[in-house]
């Protein structure tokens, strides 16, 4: 029997993970519910939903989607759909603090994974990741985390364009990719160097492998917008009269 | 992070029963026969009794075993091997004071050795956490282990040590306090680095679920933290000043017994706080700490 220990290996064959562009994510959910549906039928024990009818419901997901708003210094304010799921991180602190040996990085591919007959369901690995990318399964009583879909990209048994994650292969917009981000010439990596694809928390020394692609700066209109400015412009700037007497009236009581 | 009562037992209890065995292990009080089994009696019922609280909380409890065998990573796995060895060590110890009436002073010395290192690895295990900035400093372990030697001198009815300690933990606490409510602002996460959103300032608009999850149960819990300062005062006096106090009093049993029972009560309540007031990183995402 070969005696896994929950360090870290030095080096991985291949880095697999997700680039995730934050400028197309319209925010659709699909993904999350996509990654709910075939974690649920496949690999580890199902993802339990508590009181999924009644007042209070709560259930484990893998991956969730926030929203943001950014106010840029100028111009107008932007919503940015940001969907999260393990990172799968090259120096992860979630399979370091582990007890029991369940929480491992794969030497082949650098997917972090649980063995779920092993985890004794302490949490500490859920405290030691910064990212929130794993979940207690109340039913289940074991850690369950994004699997990068393992049973799905190496399954030949799916027809060749299903075998990629289930959330890649589901986005509408396209904002998902799925690659090896340790060749510098792949089509993920690529994307990476593009657009400045960045970590997320890097001062938390996690070294994520996933990386997230910033929102484009927003367009400015201003030409179309004048063509109808001068039409639109306000004709009395202050108020006079009547109004101008009620203003002053209100605005004394 | 939230205070779960199963791992604030834990931690109190098992922290005041091996700081009482590190001090029986090095002789002091050098007792033997009943008086002994009398004092490891109750060093077991603590240290044993809160590492059995601590098992409340696991989702598997049936298979513990597993967490022996990763100890070259995980500070878990470290913390259960020592208990288990000081445990262990310390039992033989005891057996030769209480039934063969002998000594073994090497034996204590390693057996006091290891309940020092169970408490080590114990606040190892909160300190390590780079993700929970409150915790992820070097004061953490300094304060679990004069916790446990000045709680363990009390126990050990060594008063001249006592009194020493407890003052020394009172400033330790404090000292704790001072820097953890810096560390979360110095740890450099922010909802900006949190995200990568640089262009401007974020805001958290929507959360990903409209109810509760495992996540914000977790980690982002904010109740209470309201009476922090209320309850710091509270724990410092009963787990320090007041037990200081009575010390210096012309020694009574009844008087020892107030100490003990204040001390553990004022133990209890900074260690709830030590759960309660910290900040997990998570809660950036959601704009909540
Ligand atoms: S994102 Fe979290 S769970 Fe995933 S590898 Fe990184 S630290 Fe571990
Ligand atoms: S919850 Fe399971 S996988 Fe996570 S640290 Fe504990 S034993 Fe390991
Ligand atoms: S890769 Fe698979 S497990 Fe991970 S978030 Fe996507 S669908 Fe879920």
């Amino acid at each position: 029997m070969v005696c896994i220990m929950t360090t870290l290996p030095r080096t991985t064959g291949k880095k697999l993970g997700l680039v995730i562009d934050l400028d197309t994510c319209v925010g659709c959910h699909a993904c999350v519910i996509a990654c709910k549906g075939w974690n649920t039928e496949n690999y580890g024990a199902p993802l339990s939903d508590q009181d999924a009818y009644g007042a209070e419901p709560t259930g484990t997901f893998l991956n969730r989607v926030h929203s943001y708003e950014v106010t840029p210094a100028e111009g107008p304010a932007q919503l940015v759909h940001f969907p999260k799921s393990c990172l799968h991180c090259e120096d992860a602190p979630c399979v370091t603090v582990c007890p029991t040996g369940a929480s491992y990085k794969r030497t082949e591919d650098g997917i972090v994974l649980v063995n779920e007959s092993d985890c004794i369901g302490c949490g500490l690995c859920a405290w030691a990741c910064p990212y929130g990318a794993r979940e207690l399964d109340a039913a289940a009583g074991v850690m369950k985390k994004c699997t990068l879909c393992v049973d799905r990209i190496y399954n030949t048994n799916l027809p060749e364009e299903d075998r990629e994650p289930a959330c890649v292969r589901t986005c509408p917009a396209g904002a998902r990719h799925f690659g090896d981000l340790s060749d510098p010439d792949s089509a993920v990596s690529r994307l990476v160097a593009d657009r400045d694809g960045a970590d997320l928390m890097p001062e938390m020394g996690t070294k994520p492998v996933n990386k997230y692609l910033p929102p484009r700066p927003k367009d400015t209109l201003e030409a179309e917008t004048d063509i109808l400015a001068p039409f639109l412009a306000p004709i009395a700037e202050e108020p006079r009269g009547f109004f101008s007497w009620l203003d002053k009236t209100l605005e004394k009581i | 992070m939230h205070p779960a009562p199963s791992v604030i037992l834990f931690t109190s209890l098992s922290g005041l029963g091996f700081g009482l065995l590190i001090w029986l292990g090095l002789g002091l009080p050098a007792v033997s026969g009943w008086v002994a089994f009398a004092f490891f009696a109750i060093a077991y019922a603590l240290a044993v009794g809160g590492l059995l609280a601590s098992t409340f909380h696991l989702g598997h409890p049936e298979r513990a075993l597993k967490a022996f065998t990763q100890w070259r990573s995980s500070w878990l796995s470290r913390e259960g091997l020592c208990a288990v060895i000081a445990l262990c060590l310390m039992a033989l110890y005891g057996a030769g004071l209480v039934f063969a009436g002998e000594r073994w002073t090497v034996l204590g010395w390693i057996g006091a050795a290891f309940s020092l290192g169970t408490v080590f690895t114990t606040s190892m295990i909160y300190s390590q956490l780079k993700t929970v900035p409150r915790w992820n400093m070097p004061i953490t372990p300094v304060l679990f282990l004069s916790f446990a030697l000045g709680g363990g001198a009390l126990l050990a009815g060594q008063v001249a040590i006592a009194k020493t300690l407890l003052i020394v933990t009172g400033v330790v606490q404090i000292a704790y306090w001072l820097a953890g409510d810096k560390a979360l602002a110095g740890s450099g996460s922010s909802m900006t680095t949190a995200t990568g959103l640089t262009h401007g300032t974020v805001r958290a608009f929507e959360p990903p679920h409209t109810g509760t999850n495992y996540l914000l149960n977790e980690f982002a819990y904010v109740v209470g933290r309201r009476h922090s300062l209320k309850l710091r005062v509270i724990g410092l006096v009963l787990l320090s000043v007041l037990p200081v106090i009575l010390l210096l009093l012309p020694f009574s049993h009844i008087l020892a017994l107030v100490a003990v029972v204040s001390h553990i009560a004022g133990v209890l309540i900074v260690r709830w706080l030590f759960f309660a007031e910290a900040e997990h990183v998570v809660g950036l995402y959601y704009g909540v700490r």
